[in-house]
């Protein structure tokens, strides 16, 4: 309930700070406050929090899918695939409408989510960092395949804004899609007990009578839904998925059923922080929400590399 | 009761099973033993349907393995595998709550609670209850397995090489809680053990395994002889015997 207690005032925070200065006053009473709240500001703060809520959940179920608490969708080839779908679909089909070319980036998710799986599934249990190696050389992989495609469709630049993360072009009208990822994450809550049992490993997992096929393919389609909707609607943010469900195991366990809203809280307040944060630091100009969430989670993410805890 | 008949299993072209033919009956500990690659594990893992069975036919209580679903069979027959390192980090009540899972599938009812509670006193938890799996000691995370097993309340427990990593005094207690599961709850445990002499003092059965096909079947004093040591573990050590049961002089 922390995170809630954080993530309260700071949502309310985010109305009042950006490019324009507005007071609690203004929004009573200026007519044009009032659109400004609701056309930018509102939907930016929703933009933020179901984003951040959204990677932190989808980068728990990768982890537990992985078996492996390095790996987070946006550097493990989720991202790029999701990249991948936005690029196919603004070269091949540029006039068809928003919910067709997030349909196909979901879909590249999917396939390069299984893919995943699929090439780690050999690695040796007892070389946990081979996984997160493997995963960052795939998502690299797939990601190189994305600019050299944008770079022969003369897309470079295109892709370049498209991916990186931020907030500033969030209006009202243009961040919906949110909403979807926000939902998908919030559905995975239902399956929070068979996901757990699942994170016991295969073997104790069908010793318990679970459908670890059925599962897979459930956990598998609610990250890529999530992945493929932030980055279609906000670019690539990296790192959410993966510091906030490792910070979140070290203060209360893998128990998702208390763990994914707590995961998600946090999330929340993560991305939103970053992105007042970015919206102060030189204003009026504005710091993108997965430069700062990088340079920040690059660093928590060393620090949890070299501090996990080293039990038999 | 387990029967197994006319089993053969590969992995890759590596041929691992023979035709195997067991009748495990119900009640009492089994053990299964051999040298190394004699497919104990492997035989144990099809019982268990991790493995899928290629050739062959096994029977639980009459259901057959590759027929009843991993849901139903979930309450008839437990599998403690032989790796329980778990990346999931979860307190030792929740992992034995877990064990309740077939029967509640989510949603724990008052009786699903109370075996848990029953569990973790019967296997003495109860001080470590809401520690995390990777703050306890090896001993004591098996132990949180065993009742996580036992709280699955299935007729059948198996175990694959759960002495693994365990001290002495580690061993010994969980061999002597399975006894207890056995002859106080009536439930059939079968056990891959790879010290005999485990298997000679606590398994009321042992089946030897020696390249893919059973070597030897019956009571310990019947089948932990010179012979076996010399034709199925290749070593020439010396048996003695302790209140009628034998013991190997490693």
């Amino acid at each position: 309930m922390q995170a809630l207690a954080v993530l309260g005032p700071l949502a309310i925070l985010s109305l009042f700070i950006g490019a324009v200065p507005v007071s609690l006053g203004d929004f009573l009473h200026d007519p044009d406050s009032q659109r400004l709240l609701l056309i930018s500001r509102l939907p930016r703060t929703f933009a933020a929090m179901l984003a951040g809520a959204a990677l932190a959940v989808s980068g728990q179920i990768m982890q537990i899918l992985a078996r492996n608490r390095f790996v987070e969708p946006m550097t493990a080839g989720a991202g790029q695939s999701a990249a991948l779908g936005v690029l196919i679909a603004a070269m091949l089909f540029p006039a068809t409408a928003i919910w067709a070319k997030m349909s196909i980036a979901a879909l590249t998710t999917l396939v390069g989510s299984a893919g995943l799986l699929l090439i780690l599934r050999p690695l040796p249990p007892t070389q946990p960092l081979l996984v997160p190696l493997v995963a960052l050389i795939y998502g690299g992989l797939i990601g190189a395949v994305v600019t050299f495609i944008a770079y022969q469709g003369d897309m470079l630049q295109f892709i370049g804004v498209w991916l990186t993360g931020e907030l500033s072009g969030v209006l009202a009208g243009r961040y919906e899609l949110l909403w979807i990822a926000g939902a998908a994450a919030a559905a995975t809550w239902l399956i929070a007990d068979r996901l757990t049992v699942l994170a016991l490993g295969t073997d104790a997992a069908r010793g318990l009578g679970l459908n670890v096929q059925a599962i897979t393919a459930a956990g598998l389609a609610a990250l890529s839904v999530t992945t493929a909707m932030v980055v279609v609607t906000l670019g690539a943010i990296p790192f959410v998925g993966l510091i906030v469900p490792n910070i979140i195991a070290r203060r209360m366990g893998d128990n998702l059923r208390r763990a994914i809203p707590v995961s998600a809280f946090t999330g929340a307040a993560l991305v939103l922080a970053a992105d007042i944060l970015g919206r102060v630091l030189r204003a009026p100009y504005e710091i993108p929400v997965a430069t700062l969430v990088g340079v920040v989670g690059a660093g928590v993410f060393l620090y949890l590399l070299y501090n996990e805890p080293r039990h038999g | 009761m387990i029967r197994v008949s006319n089993v053969s299993h590969s992995i890759g072209a590596a041929p691992i099973l023979h035709d195997i033919s067991v009748e495990i009956p119900k009640g009492g500990i089994t053990a299964l033993i051999g040298p190394n690659g004699a497919g104990k594990s492997t035989l144990l893992s099809l019982i268990a349907r991790l493995s899928s069975l290629k050739t062959g036919k096994i029977e639980v209580d009459g259901l057959q393995i590759g027929q009843v679903s991993d849901r139903e069979l979930a309450r008839h027959l437990a599998i403690m595998a032989q790796s329980t390192h778990v990346s999931a980090r979860l307190r030792v009540e929740e992992l034995v709550g877990f064990g309740r899972y077939p029967w509640h599938r989510g949603r724990p009812g008052p009786e699903d609670h109370a075996i848990v509670e029953s569990a973790i006193a019967r296997f003495g938890l109860g001080a470590m209850r809401h520690r995390f799996l990777d703050e306890i000691s090896g001993g004591q995370r098996q132990r949180a397995f065993v009742a996580m097993a036992f709280a699955q309340d299935t007729d059948y427990l198996l175990l694959d090489e759960p002495l693994n990593n365990l001290d002495i005094a580690g061993a010994r207690s969980l061999m002597r809680l399975l006894r207890q599961m056995a002859d106080e709850d009536g439930k059939t445990i079968v056990i891959v053990l790879h010290d005999i002499n485990y298997a000679a003092r606590f398994a009321d059965r042992i089946i030897a395994l020696h390249e893919g096909r059973v070597a030897a079947m019956g009571a310990p004093h019947e089948i932990v002889t010179q012979d076996l040591l010399t034709n199925v573990f290749g070593t020439d050590a010396e048996i003695s015997h302790q209140d009628g049961r034998p013991v190997v002089l490693v």
